[in-house]
């Protein structure tokens, strides 16, 4: 097993690098989805969104890690009470993004959406959605998935290469077997 | 058509009912053994964060699976009822599989103390409290948990610990190799004048009973172990029970009710099977281990013509005392990596703070956490930082591999309205009324908790911490996986459930044997002292046995 190693910068740009070559499919707009539950629109707000609830520094951040894989699925099956949250709730971001800077969310700048998620979680947001449900709980809702996708075992669809996991310098993948009085690494 | 007759129903296979299956069958009595889970090993879910039974974002791993057929009701401190689910905190889950809760838990293997058997003679009356002393002291207890630490296996040292119960035999396994985590709270302990040791666990840390030693990973507290290392019922007691002819385990059967005759006495236990039918097994005996929680709904819900109320509920404490712990203590951040990716974590503690605490009356021990898993340190927060955004990914780079949280289980002082009912309208997806949970803790425990945060803070401060933080209990009913009290063993029949064998005063053929017994519930984790009183009781029934009482 290797040594638990930061990924450097560069290394990152190499990955992005071969990611962005294979075709984003962020940017898919053909009539048939990878997706299981939310449409190519829906995925790419609700990535945005996650973006800035992990954002990449010198790091990968939530939008890498593939974290919108994991709430597709999540939201197909085990999380099926929530989909219409998750529906009414995107279309939501977009209206208070739209009232608050005339634009969806996706075309906006990193500071003018942290802005509207500020908004989300005060409780008070403008737009229709928000009529029939509460922004702030909805965006605790989104938060508590994208850490779960950035956190959690990539078997579930997020977490891509272990990349949080290595972000913390913790072995991946897991250890089979040590001797117990292993010495430390 | 009625099943065979067999000599004992033990309702539970985890940390009480294992035990009591394995000394009955070995006795010579034919047992059943019903348990509603599965029997599942460490390839279920294997080393999955978000689906075990610490982190259940994706559900609860080890029981019970199907959340919505296995609902409970909360009411909360305004009289709101609302239904709860197994994946959230509010159910207060155990664990429900083959071994309970020793499939996946932590494996703190702890006696009590003297003084936790005299809490009321320790401290005198409580106010808003049924604070009593056990019927029975430690001394009693002692041949019991030396026989769990030995026939499951305890590892660890406790020979620093000047303030424990003494004990006749030394553990038969001796302490890990010390973790950085140690290395770093150990002579900070004693610089401070305290009594670190190392924690006794019930793991193997060298070959015993025919199972390898610990191999030190990260998926420990809330998985089951990858190398069966780890000693819980299920690999333990439970197959010497199979290996005698005698028991019976029957999976994914699920309880309903004691079957009581028109003279007040169990003649059978009606369960749903693994197919959804319903069936009953007579028989001379029951015990009753389904956990604190479900054994009290178990209870209640053996209505009978001489019983309206529920089985031993004449005097209304059946499922009152409900207790776990206060949970508190303190993390601190240290300059350097203190993280070292080796299990279990847990593995220094001091008894200091149990007792003798100023002006007060209860306290904990104190020991480091276990290992932590990234999703759970992302999700709890410890410091209050904004949850997300950089400032969540800066908390994550920065103190993930640099804290040492140092926790201890304040010792409840018991309050009469923390109960477990029947629902009067939910009910299971078997049409069988569910576990109804309200009450709050005593505000004395709450006090307490500030006092040993206040304690874990200067052990981490003197260990070098550059920066801490007080982690208090707060007032919320406490069970979840400690669960205990719900059937209180005494000897007067007006202010408890079982006499001190455990045996439901006024029906002496129905025995409860798991953590419902405990008055008090230490300030420590119970599995090793419900062992050890599932011991207890079993030798009580089977020397009855022998004199034919049961027949
Ligand atoms: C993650 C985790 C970590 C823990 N760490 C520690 C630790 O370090 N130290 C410690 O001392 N304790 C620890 N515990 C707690 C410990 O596991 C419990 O105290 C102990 O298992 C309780 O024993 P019990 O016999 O009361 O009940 P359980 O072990 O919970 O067993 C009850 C069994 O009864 C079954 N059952 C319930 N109702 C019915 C019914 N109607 N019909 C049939 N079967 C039924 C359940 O499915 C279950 O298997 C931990 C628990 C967990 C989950
Ligand atoms: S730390 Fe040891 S006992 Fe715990 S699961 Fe890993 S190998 Fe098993």
């Amino acid at each position: 097993m290797s040594k638990p190693r930061r990924l450097g910068r560069r290394t990152f740009l190499q990955i992005a690098a071969t990611v962005s070559a294979g075709g984003s499919i962020l940017a898919c707009k053909e009539p048939v989805t990878v997706w299981k539950f939310f449409t190519p629109e829906e995925i790419a707000t609700l990535d945005a969104v996650c973006e800035r609830i992990i954002p990449a520094d010198d790091y990968p951040g939530a939008s890498w890690a593939g974290v919108v894989n994991y709430i597709d699925r999540k939201v197909t099956y085990v999380f099926q009470d929530k989909q219409s949250q998750y529906r009414k709730g995107l279309a939501g971001v977009n209206d208070t993004s739209q009232a608050l800077f005339e634009a969806d969310f996706t075309a906006l700048s990193a500071e003018q959406q942290d802005s509207v998620l500020e908004t989300l979680s005060s409780g008070k947001a403008p737009g229709e959605a928000w009529k029939t449900q509460s922004p702030s709980s909805f965006f605790n809702l989104v938060i508590s998935h994208a850490m779960q996708g950035f956190y959690g075992d990539p078997r579930h669809g997020g977490n891509k290469d272990f990349i949080s996991w290595r972000m913390l310098g913790i072995p991946h993948p897991p250890v089979r077997a040590r001797r117990p009085a292993a010495p430390v690494a | 058509m009625a099943l065979p007759h067999v000599n004992a129903v033990v309702i539970g296979s985890g940390a009480g009912g294992g035990v009591a299956a394995k000394e009955l069958a070995e006795a010579g009595l034919s047992v059943v053994l019903l348990e509603r889970g599965r029997w599942q090993t460490a390839f279920d879910y294997r080393k999955d964060d978000l689906q075990n039974q610490r982190t259940t974002q994706l559900g609860p791993a080890f029981g019970p699976h199907d959340l919505k057929k296995n609902p409970r009701v909360r009411v909360d401190d305004n009289g709101n009822a609302r239904v709860v689910y197994a994946n959230g905190w509010d159910y207060q889950n155990n664990a429900m599989c083959v071994g309970g809760g020793t499939l996946s838990y932590g494996a703190m293997a702890w006696r009590f103390m003297e003084q936790d058997f005299r809490m009321r003679s320790t401290y005198g009356d409580v106010e808003n409290s049924t604070l009593a002393d056990w019927p029975i002291s430690y001394d009693d207890l002692e041949p019991f948990y030396e026989k769990a630490e030995w026939e499951i296996g305890v590892s660890g040292d406790d020979s620093g610990n000047p303030f424990k119960a003494p004990r006749k035999k030394a553990l038969p396994m001796p302490a890990l190799p010390h973790s950085r985590e140690c290395e770093i709270l150990k002579p900070a302990a004693l610089r401070l004048g305290l009594h670190p040791f190392d924690i006794p666990m019930l793991r193997n840390t060298v070959p015993f009973n025919e199972r390898p030693a610990c191999m030190r990973c990260r998926w420990c507290v809330g998985f089951a172990c990858e190398c069966n290392a780890k000693c819980g019922t299920q690999n333990t007691v439970i197959p010497k029970a199979l290996a005698t002819g005698n028991c019976e385990l029957r999976t994914e059967c699920l309880a309903k009710e004691v079957v009581i005759d028109d003279r007040g006495r169990a003649k059978a236990v009606a369960y749903f099977d693994e197919n959804d039918r319903l069936q009953e097994q007579p028989c001379d005996l029951v015990v009753v281990s389904c956990s604190a929680i479900e054994s009290a709904r178990l209870l209640l819900n053996s209505k009978s013509k001489l019983f309206p109320e529920g089985l031993g509920n004449r005097s209304d404490w059946v499922g009152r005392n409900l207790q776990g712990h206060s949970y508190c203590g303190a993390m601190g951040l240290f300059d350097e990596d203190v993280y070292d990716d080796l299990g279990p974590g847990a593995q220094i503690a001091i008894c200091d703070y149990n007792h003798g605490n100023p002006g007060m009356k209860t306290g904990a021990m104190l020991a480091n956490e276990f290992i932590r898993l990234p999703i759970q340190f992302a999700e709890s927060n410890y410091v209050g930082v904004k949850r997300w955004g950089i400032d969540h990914k800066n908390y994550m780079r920065t103190m993930f591999r640099r804290t040492i949280r140092v926790m201890g289980p304040v010792q409840e002082i018991p309050v009469f309205d923390a109960r477990v009912s029947v629902d009067p309208a939910v009910k299971d997806f078997w049409g069988i009324p569910v576990a109804r949970l309200s009450g709050s803790k005593h505000p004395h425990c709450v006090e307490v908790s500030y006092y040993i945060a206040e304690r874990a803070e200067a052990w981490l401060k003197e260990a070098g911490a550059i920066q801490t933080w007080r982690q208090p209990s707060g007032m919320g009913l406490s069970g979840g996986q400690h669960q205990a009290g719900t059937c209180r063993m005494g000897d007067d029949p007006a202010t408890s459930v079982v006499n001190r064998n455990g045996q439901i005063h006024d029906c002496d053929n129905v025995f409860v044997a798991d953590g419902s017994l405990h008055v008090t519930n230490g300030g420590f984790n119970p599995v090793l002292t419900i062992l050890a009183n599932a011991y207890r009781i079993s030798d009580y029934i089977t020397r009855e046995w022998k004199g034919s009482k049961f027949r």
